[in-house]
Parts: structure tokens; C-alpha cells; sequence
């Protein structure tokens, strides 16, 4: 494959990258609380896709809708019952539960489906086309299309709707916005069912491009998110994109450059080396400690 | 010297040789059938990774994610060292031991001064990097064996010496916990802004718990190592680490007992109840997800202080309070 296609393999998973990097970055903004578990959500909405595919045998769109509805009730449900009683604890507190039910959640899954990966036809049925000398899979046509139009419309969402203004107050300072009227509660239980819905969708397109799904898909993946989120600096959305697709490139050039097994080790040098030098990721924000 | 020597150390000494007694004579009377007697190395190995653990999640209120990063790094430095060097065991043990609580120290430091820069998540995130990292640079060096493991390491370690050592990491923390260090820690947990302004060097306070956590997590690495005779890097994953924190959390964070009783719960239970294992991994993900909501509950707070009062009788407030298990801050 020449470098052309590298860059369109990388564009691709970079894309599905910023989806759930954006889920983090919503939930981190709002919550002030690392979702461990935003992996494991993908994986629940690849389950939920190939189950309702397969075993019931509806059509992809139905499977999408359905597999988008499950990952937002049970991110909301997360939140209810794990998050919400850890409001005023410390962010260590909020951490290792956040990392207890990213566990819960795989170790279901294995229970219930075994380690065995089962595979998954891609809810994709657009077939490639061709520019020039150059091919596109149909999954990946609609991987960057889905993601340009969600990052838009997100964009619009919070900055032109009250929901969203009403998310950005809270993410700004709580105590302020709930004196101003805004129900706090309600607030973050609609970041997590949005950032738990575009986990869906990244989901969906992650097993579409792949093909397979297992109880440990959705682990490293979201911790590649995550670096993502970091690396183009947390709690900013348009951050959230750029990290995504350049942390997608560097994985599918180094994958084809320099060693497959060395990959995720590069991706992760590239998340220390970012840290190091712009604690705030690229397009974040310095925030100053308060007394 | 009287520091060292005061009545509570004298008492700890007697204990751990007491107990030790008992353990030899359990084993050499073949009470303790061999499938048991193969558990005590583990035991003792998960009490030195969990007490070392909780010095930075503990004490130092940071969690790192990347213990069993610096395990690996200890151990395949201390196994690759007694490989290839030829003296008598009894140098040969030692200096390995020494070298690989030496280069997880040495990694401690490397990555411990820029990552303590950073706060809380960002901290467990590259540790968590620095583990996957570590792990995939050992599935592709020659010299570690790859993916298919280190093989060929002299198999020395026993449980005396597992248990020896499990007793120095015990004394040495719980001494630096008490001391002037400790106490400068545990300031920096519960509240970083007033410990700075006070005067306390913060960079070098974490960096100091960091480290010796590391140090002991190199060691229990080459005890490991020492005892199986192979090492492979997917030994050494995330769930690793996540097992030792699952450790640290039910025995309470800031308690070293409690890490000692937990690590002996935490390895035998499997064991034990062996229906139980395919469920392990998720009453390891209940028990992190109802000691941190049970712990932040002020109506669990009290009941536990209720049970305290009436199991200690009379005794309320005379002994000092070691840790409860909340983590302050």
C-alpha cells in the first residue's frame, strides 16, 4: 500500500479515534471525571449491533438506532448509580471506580459471551468508490462523513441551543450555574447519554472496519481515545477531533513504517512527549489551582 | 537507634518471626499440602507489590497504574542479571534482588519527575502508557526472550525469602509512613496547597514515594520471577496492575495491615473457592466499585465508627487512628 492509502487508513481510525475522544472530552469537561469506562461502552454498542443483526435479523439501521439507545441508557445508568453518590469525593475516589466499572462491564461480557471474538458484519452496505488512482472502502467514506457531520452538529448543539450553553455553564463552574437555574443533575446525565451514544456510533464503525468483536475490543481503543482527548487538549471539542485523527495517522504510519508490535508503544510515547511539553494538549486550556 | 528499636518494632519482629515458625512447622509437618505450600510465594509477593502500592495511592494519594510496568522492569532486569552472571547463590540472590529494585527505582525516577508535574488522572494515564509501553518493548527485545518469555532463570527464590523480604518492605514503609517523609506525605494528600505553603517540597516528597514504590515493586518483580523461572511480558499487563490496586483498595487505602490481610484474601480466594474463578474479575470490579462509593457514604462512616466503639469496648480514643480506610482530601 503507498503512502496515500496509509493516510486514508489512519484518517479512518483517527476518525473513529475523535468519536469516543469526544466522548471523554464531554464527560471530562462536565464531570471532571475520567470515564474509564467510555471503552467498554463501545464494546457493549459492537454487542448490541451484532446481536440485533444477527440473532434478530433486523436491517443495519435498526441495529444502529437499537445499539445507540442501549449505550445511552446504560451511560446514564452509570452515571446514576456509580458516578452520582461520588460527587464531592476525591478525583482518586471518582478514578478507581470509573476503572471498577470498565472492569464490571468486560467481565460481563465475558461471562456472557465467552473470550471466544465473535464476528460481526459491518452495518456498512455502501460499497467503495474510486478517485482517480486512488480507493476508498465504503466504510470508510461513511466513517469521515459520519464524524464531520457529528462534530458539526455537536458544535451547534452547544453553542446554539440552551441545553448546550446549559452544558458549557456547568463545565465552567457548577455551584455559579446551578444558582442561575440550570439542574445540574439533569446536565451531566445528558453529557454522559450524549457521550455515551456517540460511543455507539463509534462502535458501530469500529467493528464495520474490523469486523470482529470481543469483551476486551473496546479497552485499548478507549484508552487511545483517551490519549487523543489529552493530546489535543481535554474539555475542548474541536481538540478532541485534531487529537483523534492525528493520533489515528501516527498509529497506521508507524504501523506501516516502522513495526506493528511497536505501535501502540509509539502512540503512547507520543501521549508522554505531549504531556511533557503542553501539559494542556494542543488546543486545551491553562487552568490555574485555586485556594 | 532507640528509634528503631522502640516497642512497637520489637513487637512487629516477634510477630514475623512467630508467624513464620508456624508457617515452617505447617510445612514441614505436611499440614499444609503442596498445592498450599505453592501459594505462599504468591502471597508474599502480592503483600510487597500491595504494601509498596499503597505508599503512592495511600499515602501519597496519587494512583499510578503502572506497578506492574515497574515489576516487569525489575524482574527481567534482576532475572537476566542472575542468568548470565555465575557467582553462589548466596551473592547471586542479594545482588539481583538489589539491581532489579535499583532499575525499577532508576524507571521510578524517569518517569516519576515529569509525570508527577502532572495531577490525578493525567498521572495514572502515563503511568498506564509507561506500563503498555514497557510490555511492548519486552515482547520485542531479543535479550528478554520476546513474547515467548525469559527462560533459563535459576529458580532461588523460596518462601523464606519471599518472606524475609515481605517483612523488610513492611518495616521499611511503615517506618517511612511514621516518619518526618510520611508525614510530609500524607500532608501532600490531604491537601497539596497547605503542605506547599508550609514548606514541605512537594516534587521531591512524591518523587521520593514514588520511587520506593517502585523499588519494591522491581523487587517483588525478581522474587517472581525467581520463583516460576520464566517471566513473560503479558504477565505483566494492565490487569496486573488493576489486581494489585483491587488488593490495596479492599485492604483499605493508608492501611498496611489492611493491604496485608487483603493480599492474603485476594491470592488464596481463587484458590480456595475454585467455582469462583471465572467470577473473579468481577468481584474484583464490585469490590472497587462498593469500597469507593461505601467509603464516601457519611451514613457507612458512621455505622463503621459504631461497630469500632463496640468492638473496642472502653478503649475508644486512646489508640490512635491508623488509616480507616476514607481517603481525606
Amino acid at each position: 500500500m503507498g503512502f496515500i492509502e496509509q493516510l486514508i487508513n489512519g484518517l479512518n481510525l483517527g476518525s473513529i479515534y475523535a468519536l469516543m475522544a469526544l466522548g471523554y472530552t464531554m464527560v471530562y469537561g462536565i464531570a471532571k471525571m475520567l470515564n474509564f469506562a467510555h471503552g467498554d461502552i463501545i464494546m457493549v454498542g459492537a454487542y448490541t449491533l451484532s446481536l440485533v443483526m444477527t440473532n434478530l435479523g433486523m436491517p443495519p439501521i435498526i441495529a444502529i438506532l437499537a445499539s445507540v439507545v442501549v449505550c445511552s441508557l446504560l451511560g446514564v445508568t452509570i452515571e446514576k448509580i456509580a458516578y452520582k453518590p461520588l460527587r464531592s469525593a476525591s478525583p482518586l475516589t471518582v478514578l478507581i471506580t470509573a476503572i471498577g466499572v470498565s472492569y464490571f462491564l468486560q467481565s460481563v461480557a465475558l461471562l456472557i459471551f465467552g473470550s471466544n471474538k465473535r464476528k460481526v458484519e459491518s452495518a456498512i452496505t455502501m460499497s467503495g468508490i474510486k478517485i482517480g488512482a486512488l480507493e476508498l472502502t465504503g466504510e470508510s467514506v461513511v466513517t469521515l462523513g459520519v464524524t464531520i457531520l457529528i462534530m458539526v452538529g455537536l458544535t451547534l448543539f452547544i453553542k446554539k441551543t440552551k441545553l448546550g450553553k446549559a452544558m458549557l455553564a456547568v463545565s465552567e463552574d457548577k455551584g455559579a450555574a446551578q444558582l442561575m437555574g440550570i439542574n445540574v443533575n439533569q446536565t451531566i446525565s445528558i453529557t454522559f447519554a450524549i457521550g455515551s451514544a456517540l460511543a455507539a456510533v463509534a462502535g458501530v464503525l469500529f467493528v464495520s472496519s474490523y469486523g470482529f468483536v470481543g469483551p476486551y475490543t473496546g479497552s485499548l481503543p478507549g484508552i487511545k481515545a483517551f490519549v487523543a482527548a489529552v493530546l489535543g487538549g481535554i474539555g475542548s471539542i474541536p481538540g478532541a477531533m485534531l487529537g483523534g485523527i492525528i493520533l489515528g495517522i501516527i498509529e497506521s504510519l508507524s504501523k506501516a513504517y516502522i513495526s506493528t508490535n511497536l505501535s501502540d508503544a509509539i502512540v503512547f510515547s507520543v501521549l508522554i512527549i505531549v504531556l511533557l511539553v503542553k501539559p494542556s494538549g494542543l488546543l486545551g486550556k491553562v487552568r490555574m489551582d485555586k485556594v | 537507634m532507640k528509634k528503631l528499636l522502640n516497642r512497637k518494632n520489637i513487637i512487629s519482629i516477634l510477630m514475623a518471626i512467630l508467624v513464620y515458625v508456624l508457617i515452617t512447622c505447617l510445612v514441614s509437618s505436611g499440614i499444609l499440602s503442596r498445592h498450599y505450600q505453592s501459594l505462599l510465594v504468591p502471597v508474599g509477593i502480592n503483600i510487597i507489590l500491595a504494601v509498596s502500592l499503597n505508599l503512592t495511592v495511600g499515602f501519597l494519594g496519587e494512583l499510578t497504574l503502572g506497578h506492574a510496568g515497574f515489576m516487569s522492569v525489575g524482574a527481567y532486569a534482576g532475572c537476566i542479571f542472575s542468568i548470565y552472571s555465575n557467582l553462589p547463590v548466596y551473592i547471586e540472590l542479594p545482588l539481583s534482588l538489589i539491581i532489579g529494585g535499583l532499575v525499577a527505582a532508576l524507571f521510578g525516577v524517569i518517569i516519576g519527575i515529569p509525570a508527577l508535574r502532572l495531577k490525578g488522572d493525567y498521572l495514572a494515564i502515563v503511568t498506564l502508557a509507561f506500563g503498555e509501553i514497557i510490555r511492548s518493548v519486552f515482547t520485542n527485545l531479543e535479550i528478554t526472550g520476546g513474547a515467548g518469555g525469559l527462560k533459563g532463570i535459576d529458580k532461588t527464590s523460596n518462601y523464606t525469602i519471599v518472606y524475609i523480604i515481605a517483612i523488610i518492605t513492611i518495616i521499611v514503609i511503615s517506618n517511612l509512613v511514621r516518619s518526618r517523609h510520611g508525614r510530609a506525605i500524607c500532608a501532600i494528600r490531604d491537601n497539596i496547597i497547605a503542605a506547599e505553603s508550609v514548606g514541605i517540597n512537594v516534587v521531591y516528597h512524591k518523587l521520593l514515594a514514588f520511587v520506593i514504590a517502585a523499588f519494591f515493586a522491581g523487587v517483588a518483580g525478581v522474587l517472581y520471577g525467581q520463583n516460576l523461572g520464566i517471566l513473560k511480558p503479558s504477565t505483566f499487563d494492565f490487569n496486573k496492575s488493576i489486581e494489585i490496586l483491587v488488593i490495596v483498595v479492599l485492604g483499605g487505602m493508608g492501611s498496611i495491615a489492611g493491604s496485608i490481610i487483603s493480599a492474603v484474601i485476594i491470592t488464596l480466594l481463587p484458590e480456595v473457592l475454585r467455582g469462583l474463578a471465572d467470577y473473579r474479575m468481577l468481584i474484583y470490579a464490585v469490590v472497587l466499585i462498593a469500597m469507593m462509593i461505601l467509603n464516601s457514604s457519611p451514613k457507612f462512616a458512621e455505622f463503621k465508627q459504631e461497630v469500632v466503639h463496640k468492638l473496642k469496648g472502653n478503649k475508644v480514643g486512646e489508640g490512635k487512628e491508623e488509616g480507616d480506610g476514607s481517603i481525606r482530601g
